[in-house]
C-alpha cells in the first residue's frame, strides 16, 4: 500500500481500478519541402480541419456540460487565427521551407515555454492549451487518430500526466470514477470538468506509477491518492464512501416531495437554470419545474449570434429533461451594462436606465424574431411557457406580442408545428409594472416577480455599487408593499404569481411570501431541498398572519427583526 | 493617437474568458491597439492577439496601458475600457 499526496481538486470518494491514459504518441520529422505553396495548402486544411472539431467540441461540451465550460474551445478557436501562431507558422514553412509539422511544433514549443516562463499558476497553465491545440492540429497533418481510450472496458481511474480540455470532453462520462494527474494547478480544465461531472479529482500528484487495473482508492477532499490498499483500508474508505450516500439520498428523497404546508396548502418550487447541465442538476434536487431559464449565456459567449436552430436545440434539449413540468423561458435581458460581441451597443450614460432587456430586442428584430421562433419550436408537446423581461408599460407588453404573433404567423408560413396556446407571462422587476399589475393581470398568463431588480428600481440603490448595496433589500416595506399589490392584482383574475430572486430561496423571507400568497417560488437548484423543507413545516394560516403584520411594519430592520423573531 | 491606463480589478485578472471578450470587441476596431502589462513592464503587444494577452499575464489589480491609432481610436479605447471597469459582466 503506497498513498501519495496531490492538490485535492474535487471531494468525493473513488474506489476501484486505474486505466492508465496516455495520448496517442507520434514522432515529428524535420523535413525541408520544395514545393512550399503545397505546404502551406495543407497546413491551412489542417487550421480548418481542427476549427470545425473545436466548434463541435464547443457545442457538445455546452449540451452536456455547461456552457461556460465550452468557452475554452472558443478560445482555442482564437489561438488558430492568433498572428502570433498561425502566422508564425506559416512564416516558418516559407522561409525555412519546413514541413507543416515541424513548423507547428516548433511555434508550440517556443509558445509553451513563453507561457511557462511566467511566474502566474494561471498564466502558466495555458502552456497546456497551446500544446492541445498544436497537438491537434498535428493529429491532422499527420492522418493519425486519438484513441487514447479505447482500451477503457470498465469503470475506472484515470490516470495521467496532464488532461486537456478536449480529452476529458471526448471521454465518455458514464466511465470515469475520478481523475488523477501528476501535473497541474488547482486551476486547469480537469478540475473545471471534474467538478462539472461531479466526480472526486487530485491534480499534481507528481510522478506517479501505476499499472492498469492496479486497485486504487481516490479522497478528493484529502487530495489522497493510495495505491494498492489493504483489506482494512479499503473497508474504511467504502464505510466513508456509504456515509456520503446516504447523507446525500436522505436530502433527495425528501426533495422530491411536494412543499405543502401543514394546513395542506402546496406551493410550487422551481428552479432558476442558465444550462442544460443545471437543468439535468435541478431535476435531481426536487426542482418542479423551471421558473427561469436565463438565454443570455448562448448570446454573451459568442462573436457572431446564436442561431435559430441553435436556440432551438438547446431549448428543445432542456425541456426535454422537464417533460410535462413547466418550463418558463425568458428571452433575452442583456444590453445597458451587458456587452453584446455580436451587436454592437452603443455606449450608454445609465445603462441600468438604458436600452436593456425587451427594449434592445423590440428595436432588433433580427435579434428577437429568431429566439421567440426558437422557444416555439421547442414548445411542441412540452410545457414550455414564454417571459418577457423587462416590461415598463401596457404599450411594451403589446408590442412584443405583437412581435410574437410574428414569429407565429412566420412559423405556420414555414409551415413549422408549435403549441399556439403557450403561455405568455412577464416579469414584474420595475415599480410601474408593479404598480400597473391591475391593468397587465388581465392580459397575461403568469406573473413573475424580479425581486433583485425591483428592489434596485424601487429603491434606487445600483446593487453593484459597495457604497449603497447594502440598502438594496428585498425585505424594505416599499419593496414588500408592492409584491402584496401584484400578488393580489394577479389573485383577482385568476393568475398565478411567481418570484425568481434571490428572495424565493432565502429561509427569512419564505414565510413573507408564503403568507402573502406566491404560488411559485423560483430558486437556484441547490436551494431547492433546504426550501421545501421549510415550506413543509409552515401553516399557511399563519404565515398570513405573519405577513399583515409585517406589512405595518415601517422599516427594513422592523421587518428583519420581526421574521427573525419568528423563525 | 489615443492612449489610457486602467487597473484590472476582475479577481482572475484577463484570464481566459475576459480575454477573449476582449480581443474580440478589439478585433471590431479598425485602429492598431497595443496593450502592455505596466505592472509587468512589459513591452507594448497586439491586442487583437489572444495569446499576446493571455502571456501578458494580467491579474488583479495589474495596471496596464492601452494604446490605440487609427479613425476610431477614441471609440476603441472608450469600448475596450468600460469592458475592464464593468468587470466583463461578471
Amino acid at each position: 500500500m503506497e498513498i501519495i499526496k496531490g492538490i485535492p481538486a474535487n471531494g468525493g470518494i473513488a474506489i476501484g481500478p486505474a486505466f492508465v491514459y496516455e495520448a496517442t504518441s507520434f514522432t515529428i520529422t524535420r523535413q525541408t519541402v520544395s514545393d512550399i505553396p503545397h505546404e502551406l495548402t495543407r497546413f491551412k486544411a489542417a487550421i480548418d480541419g481542427v476549427d470545425d472539431d473545436l466548434m463541435a467540441l464547443k457545442t457538445k461540451t455546452a449540451r452536456d456540460i455547461g456552457a461556460g465550460e465550452a468557452e475554452i474551445f472558443e478560445v482555442h478557436r482564437m489561438f488558430l487565427a492568433d498572428p502570433s501562431f498561425k502566422d508564425a507558422i506559416e512564416a516558418k514553412i516559407s522561409k525555412e521551407q519546413l514541413n507543416a509539422e515541424a513548423a507547428v511544433d516548433a511555434i508550440s514549443k517556443s509558445l509553451g515555454q513563453q507561457f511557462q516562463a511566467l511566474d502566474d499558476d494561471y498564466f502558466r497553465a495555458r502552456a497546456n492549451d497551446v500544446h492541445d491545440v498544436s497537438r491537434k492540429l498535428l493529429y491532422r497533418l499527420l492522418n493519425i487518430s486519438n484513441n487514447g481510450l479505447t482500451g477503457l472496458s470498465q469503470a475506472a481511474i484515470i490516470i495521467a500526466n496532464d488532461l486537456t480540455p478536449s480529452d476529458t470532453v471526448t471521454f465518455p462520462r458514464d466511465g470515469l470514477l475520478a481523475l488523477c494527474t501528476e501535473i497541474g494547478s488547482a486551476t486547469s480544465h480537469t478540475v473545471i470538468l471534474a467538478r462539472s461531472l461531479n466526480i472526486p479529482a487530485i491534480v499534481g500528484l507528481g510522478a506517479i506509477t501505476i499499472k492498469n487495473d492496479d486497485m486504487l482508492i481516490v479522497d478528493g477532499a484529502a487530495g489522497k491518492l493510495i495505491i494498492n490498499p489493504d483489506s482494512a483500508t479499503i473497508e474504511q474508505y467504502q464505510k466513508e464512501q456509504q456515509r456520503q450516500a446516504v447523507k446525500q439520498q436522505e436530502a433527495l428523497s425528501q426533495a422530491a416531495k411536494p412543499a405543502t404546508t401543514v394546513d395542506g396548502h402546496q406551493v410550487e418550487v422551481v428552479a432558476n437554470i442558465g444550462s442544460l447541465a443545471d437543468a439535468q442538476q435541478a431535476i435531481g434536487l426536487g426542482a418542479e419545474g423551471v421558473g427561469l431559464l436565463r438565454t443570455e449565456f448562448l448570446f454573451l459567449e459568442q462573436a457572431t449570434l446564436p442561431s435559430e436552430d441553435e436556440q432551438y436545440n438547446l431549448y428543445r434539449a432542456i425541456a426535454d429533461v422537464f417533460q410535462q413540468l413547466p418550463l418558463i423561458i425568458r428571452t433575452l435581458d442583456v444590453g445597458g451594462d451587458k456587452a453584446l460581441p455580436s451587436i454592437k451597443l452603443a455606449p450608454e450614460q445609465n445603462p441600468f436606465l438604458g436600452q436593456r432587456a425587451i427594449r434592445l430586442c423590440l428595436a432588433n428584430p433580427t435579434l428577437f424574431q429568431p429566439q421567440l421562433r426558437a422557444i416555439l419550436r421547442a414548445s411542441v408537446d412540452r410545457n414550455v411557457k414564454i417571459m418577457l423581461p423587462f416590461i415598463s408599460s401596457l404599450k411594451e407588453w403589446q408590442q412584443a406580442k405583437t412581435a410574437l404573433e410574428q414569429a407565429q404567423a412566420s412559423l405556420t408560413a414555414d409551415q413549422l408545428p408549435f403549441n399556439p396556446d403557450i403561455e405568455v407571462g412577464m416579469m414584474i422587476e420595475l415599480p410601474s409594472a408593479a404598480v400597473l399589475a391591475d391593468l397587465f393581470a388581465p392580459q397575461v398568463d403568469f406573473f413573475s416577480i424580479g425581486s433583485n431588480d425591483l428592489t434596485q428600481y424601487t429603491l434606487a440603490v445600483d446593487r453593484t455599487n459597495e457604497r449603497v448595496a447594502h440598502l438594496a433589500d428585498p425585505l424594505q416595506p416599499a419593496v414588500i408593499r408592492l409584491i402584496r399589490q401584484v400578488i393580489e392584482a394577479a389573485h383577482q383574475h385568476g393568475k398565478r404569481v411567481g418570484l425568481c430572486g434571490e428572495m424565493a430561496g432565502n429561509p427569512l423571507a419564505i414565510p413573507l411570501l408564503l403568507g402573502l400568497g406566491l404560488d411559485e417560488f423560483s430558486m437556484a437548484a441547490p436551494a431547492i431541498p433546504q426550501a421545501k423543507a421549510q415550506l413543509r413545516k409552515l401553516s399557511r394560516s399563519d404565515s398570513q398572519h405573519l405577513a399583515q403584520h409585517c406589512l405595518t411594519l415601517p422599516t427594513l430592520e422592523a421587518v428583519q427583526g420581526y421574521l427573525k423573531d419568528n423563525l | 493617437m489615443v492612449e489610457k491606463t486602467i487597473t484590472v480589478t476582475h479577481k482572475l485578472g484577463l484570464h481566459a474568458r475576459p480575454a477573449s471578450l476582449f480581443v474580440k470587441a478589439a478585433q471590431t476596431f479598425q485602429s492598431k491597439i497595443s496593450i502592455a502589462n505596466l505592472t509587468r513592464n512589459t513591452q507594448p503587444g497586439d491586442a487583437k492577439s489572444i495569446l499576446t494577452l493571455l502571456q501578458s499575464a494580467v491579474a488583479q489589480e495589474h495596471t496596464i496601458r492601452l494604446v490605440a491609432e487609427g479613425e476610431d481610436a477614441d471609440e476603441a479605447i472608450d469600448t475596450l475600457s468600460k469592458l475592464i471597469e464593468n468587470n466583463f459582466e461578471e
